[in-house]
């Protein structure tokens, strides 16, 4: 869901820049010392998962992964996912240097925001609990991420109307499949390591 | 970052390109995006690309190689480029199955298509032929804070092991008989995969830490590089921003 240089109008590309300074800013200030290199080895997770192609009919998709992003680092989320989209620009050429700030933001807030929305009702366990706000998270970040990624196209000029709509339509198996992944990766945390999603493990086993 | 992309081996002659100032190579990076995206003239745009493609050629970068991981870009773009001729209102030059296509609808994904390939070509032969650390020193010179040049190392430094580590998984997986496909079983070993690959994330990220503290770590980017500015960069500093001031010039004064 990389957008590329050229495609949006001026203003659209300012207010994704000033948006990810923003986003940055905030998740700079909650990402203490201790913490940055949990983020940077997770950040470096997100970006293998996202290598990841799954099998969907007779093509595939590759996962984004977002809403797992969110769980796990909250605010934090936003400079992890802005450095992996830089990497992906200045390595692999996918997505642009203009338009930075306008993919960062739209990959990154719907993280924050499903996170944030999520975290709480996941903490307090259960399996179908976990499994219904994770599915919930993980879906919820790729439709927010995909309406975003409509609405920069749609503000960008009339002619891009169809390719927005198109977007959005032909993510929705995308919604469904990352909501399915999100669901059993954050159940396996939760039995596994729930310290990932802020929980304290039972030290005396 | 030649190793994230595992092209293979750096080649023994450093070209002149590498060798210059690494925050040169960033900066001279986004001016050229920026201009070539205030451009709009498609013969403007034609030279830009092949300033890119002749940037590339100076870094000793695989062209052809490139041009295929560009051309793989997100398959949606390209068939929302493909679309425009026929979304965008103006003068029919052909119609397809009955859908006519309009002169400036093609115009307008010639302009994006031109773009988006000389931003990305010129930025992979300045930015991206870089060594990992010297990018990440480059940008906290150039005033990035060290909070997010610590985030960018440790992503860089470890997306390559944990490639590894998915790798086993995957291998662990196939002995078992495991055969993607679409499935509800594929989604929930796939969900478990990248929760595992997480959590052993988590687990090296302590392991770091504990080392890092061992070692009086405090958040502090110590500059092991120093950048000057020599003769050579002056020249092409000078070069490059003559070639766009003349280019934007030609695209709104003349």
């Amino acid at each position: 869901m990389h957008i590329v240089d050229g495609a949006l109008a001026t203003p659209v590309l300012i207010a994704g820049a000033a948006a990810t300074a923003g986003g940055l800013a905030i998740g700079l200030r909650q990402l203490t010392t201790e913490r940055i290199p949990t983020a940077g080895v997770l950040s470096a997770g997100f970006f293998v998962a996202s290598l990841i192609h799954v099998p969907i009919g007779i093509s595939s998709v590759h996962l984004i992964m977002n809403g797992i992003a969110g769980l796990i680092l909250g605010w934090a989320a936003f400079p992890a996912l802005f450095v992996g989209l830089l990497l992906q620009a200045v390595t692999f050429g996918f997505g642009g240097i203009t338009v930075l700030g306008v993919n960062a933001v739209n990959i990154a807030l719907p993280a924050v925001l499903a996170g944030i929305a999520c975290r709480s009702f996941i903490r307090k366990g259960g399996r179908n609990n976990v499994l219904i706000w994770g599915g919930i998270c993980g879906a919820l970040a790729i439709a927010l991420t995909t309406i975003m990624v409509s609405v920069s196209l749609a503000l960008s000029g009339e002619e891009f109307n169809e390719a927005a709509y198109l977007v959005f339509v032909s993510h929705i198996p995308v919604m469904v499949i990352e909501g399915a992944l999100t669901a059993a990766a954050a159940w396996l945390i939760m039995q596994v390591k729930p310290e990932l999603f802020g929980l304290s493990q039972m030290k005396d086993v | 970052m030649t190793y994230v992309l595992s092209t293979g081996i750096e080649p023994p002659a450093v070209p002149a390109l590498r060798r210059l100032d690494p925050r040169l190579r960033i900066v001279s990076a986004v001016a050229f995006a920026v201009t070539a995206v205030a451009l709009q003239s498609l013969s403007l745009l034609t030279v830009m690309l092949l300033v890119a493609v002749m940037l590339m050629i100076a870094a000793k970068l695989p062209v052809g190689q490139t041009i295929k991981r560009v051309i793989a870009m997100d398959s949606f773009i390209i068939v929302m480029i493909a679309f425009l001729p026929f979304t965008m209102e103006g003068t029919p030059i052909f119609t397809l199955f009955g859908f006519p296509a309009s002169y400036e609808g093609l115009i307008r994904a010639i302009e994006i298509a031109l773009t988006a390939n000389a931003v990305v070509m010129a930025m992979l032969a300045l930015a991206g032929s870089m060594e990992e650390v010297t990018f990440g020193q480059a940008l906290h010179r150039l005033k990035v804070p060290a909070k997010l040049v610590h985030l960018l190392l440790f992503t860089i430094r470890y997306i390559e092991v944990l490639r590894q580590e998915y790798r086993r998984l995957r291998q662990a997986m196939k002995c078992r008989g495991f055969r993607p496909g679409t499935n509800g079983h594929t989604y929930r070993s796939f969900g478990y995969l990248v929760g595992m690959m997480l959590i052993r994330a988590m687990e090296r990220s302590e392991r770091i830490m504990d080392a890092m503290k061992c070692r009086g770590f405090t958040g502090t980017l110590p500059m092991t590089q120093r950048f000057e500015l020599r003769g050579f960069d002056v020249v092409f500093a000078l070069g490059f921003s003559v070639f766009m001031t003349a280019m934007l010039m030609k695209e709104y004064l003349l």
